[in-house]
């Protein structure tokens, strides 16, 4: 973890010493306004993954990906104002995954969102998900910005309810993000509609945020980088001066701009994925400002994996991307350039080699 | 006995050479050509299913879940030198190395069939792509 080249506001000052702070993991979200008093941070902890072996094992390598978040989110100083968990928090939706995820995730001091995952979802189509952490999407206000939080994981009804023989086949296929009889997810009408009267109700000028777990914008179908009604959903954000969509699935460092949309993804605490660029076979589509993260060095359990801290400044986010074994990174929207922009790797020529993905 | 055996061996002869001669080494058709992808398709797909298996290793992990497609394997800089390993190494020691850890299995004997399954879908992902030595 590199020195704490973003911590101007004396962001994670209690981790201390380097040592400290490279015992920690996840993402920390800071919002910071023109008017100091409405300054604020969020921590953001996404896809967990956490894989239920037997009996009382789990997949070591995960739930360290997550203990790590935790135990680093719970070291901020200041205290974030809430934490978000950004979905996969199970592999395969079962109760002992999400009961094991939970009890780590219940070590935070702080009030945590949770957004669905389709690992979450498709067991039993959120419904111990819900027991646990609450509706599948709602909208809350926080310091002059208004967050909303989709369930942006579902699909066609007919591949949901009549398609698979059993419960665990159907998590099964969807679990594998590679599978070709998966299915693209979708915000949906219902929700949609849901969202178009929550946005009716808030001011144009207001900053919103997003949080959903896939992209809501299309990158690569064949992994589910993708959202189906990505459109119809940026339709309902477009009127707004100030759109964001923070997402997780991709477990990479992503962020793109769509007209007034900024989008940004953030890190797996489980494993990192490769760029759908490199899939040689793929054809290509994808969002053109990206300076990926490193190649990962699978000698590095934690490589590649993370968290990441966000400032808002005048209601657009910067994410600071705390990354275990690797120099961490910040991308904010410039406000000049008018799209999110990686505060060290802004050129081309500045890039260095393990940037490059192939 | 003998004189059976030298009329056995002369008859194996007369076969062999009949054979020769109806098999010529420089010869095939289109039947054969699209046979023998048949025979590498097939263990290119006994390889997908071991890619996305769970039961490979001893986590229930699958070589799948971080490299969906076969992605970020990079078969065509194979051999290469591994910094970790300090040495040059083949595509399989990698697989190998993933086997061991990710999925907290037994490495595979490097011509196990399950071994050359996983090579033949790697390498058939990334089909296309020129070979790049050495390359990190
Ligand atoms: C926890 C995630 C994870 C799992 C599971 C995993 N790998 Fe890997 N593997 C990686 C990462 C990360 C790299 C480094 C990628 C790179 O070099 O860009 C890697 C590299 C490799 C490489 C060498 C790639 C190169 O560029 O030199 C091979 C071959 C490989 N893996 C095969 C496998 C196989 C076979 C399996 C299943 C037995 C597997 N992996 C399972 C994460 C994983």
């Amino acid at each position: 973890m590199a020195e704490h080249r973003w911590s101007r506001r004396g962001f994670i000052r209690a981790a201390g010493t380097a040592a400290a702070a490279s015992a920690l993991p996840l993402s920390v979200v800071e919002m910071a306004f023109a008017d100091p008093a409405r300054n604020f941070r969020i921590a953001y902890i996404s896809d967990a993954h956490i894989q239920h072996i037997r009996g009382t094992q789990f997949v070591r390598n995960w739930d360290r990906g997550l203990i790590r978040a935790v135990a680093e989110c719970n070291l901020l100083t200041p205290a974030p104002d809430f934490v978000v968990f950004g979905g996969d928090l199970a592999q395969l939706g079962t109760k002992e995954e999400l009961d094991h995820g939970a009890e780590m995730l219940s070590a935070l001091k702080y009030k945590t969102y949770h957004v669905m995952g389709e690992h979450d979802y498709y067991l039993d189509l959120g419904e111990y998900w819900s027991e646990l952490f609450g509706p599948h999407w709602h909208s809350f206000d926080h310091k002059g910005v208004h967050f909303v939080i989709l369930n942006s994981v579902l699909t066609y009804d007919d591949w949901t309810h009549n398609r698979w023989p059993s419960a665990q086949q159907r998590m099964l296929e969807m679990a594998g993000l590679d599978n070709p009889n998966g299915s693209p997810f979708m915000v949906g009408e219902k929700q949609r509609e849901w969202l178009r009267k929550d946005l009716a109700a808030v001011d144009k000028s207001t900053p919103v945020v997003v949080f959903s777990h896939s992209p809501i914008q299309k990158i690569y179908k064949g992994w589910n980088f993708w959202t189906e009604d990505a459109d119809e959903v940026q339709a309902l954000l477009k009127p707004f001066r100030k759109p964001t969509v923070v997402y997780g699935h991709v477990h990479q460092i992503q962020y793109n701009q769509i007209g007034n949309i900024a989008f940004q993804a953030v890190m797996a605490t489980a494993w990192p994925w490769p760029y759908p660029e490199t899939y040689a076979q793929a054809e290509p589509d994808f969002p053109p400002i990206t300076v990926p993260m490193n190649r990962a060095n699978p000698f590095f359990e934690r490589d590649a994996t993370g968290w990441q801290g966000i400032d808002v400044e005048a209601g657009r986010v910067t994410l600071n991307y705390r990354l275990f074994n690797n120099t961490d990174r910040t991308i904010g929207f410039d406000p000049a350039k008018k799209r999110p922009v990686d505060r060290d790797f802004p050129d081309k020529d500045k890039r260095i080699p393990p940037q490059d993905h192939f | 006995m003998r004189r059976i055996l030298t009329v056995a061996m002369a008859g194996v002869l007369v076969a062999g050479g009949l054979m020769a001669w109806m098999a010529r080494a420089d010869e095939f058709t289109t039947e054969d050509q699209e046979r023998w992808q048949g025979e590498f398709m097939s263990v290119v797909k006994e390889g997908r299913a071991l890619w996305t298996s769970g039961e490979l290793g001893t986590n229930g992990v699958a070589c799948a879940q971080c490299h969906p497609n076969a992605a970020n394997t990079h078969p065509e800089t194979y051999p290469k030198f591994q910094q970790q390993l300090g040495r040059v190494v083949p595509l399989r020691d990698m697989i190998n190395w993933c086997l061991q850890h990710p999925l907290e299995g037994q490495a595979l004997a490097l011509d196990d069939p399950k071994m050359i399954a996983l090579e033949s879908y790697i390498t058939y992902e990334r089909r296309g792509v020129k070979l790049a030595p050495g390359k990190h």
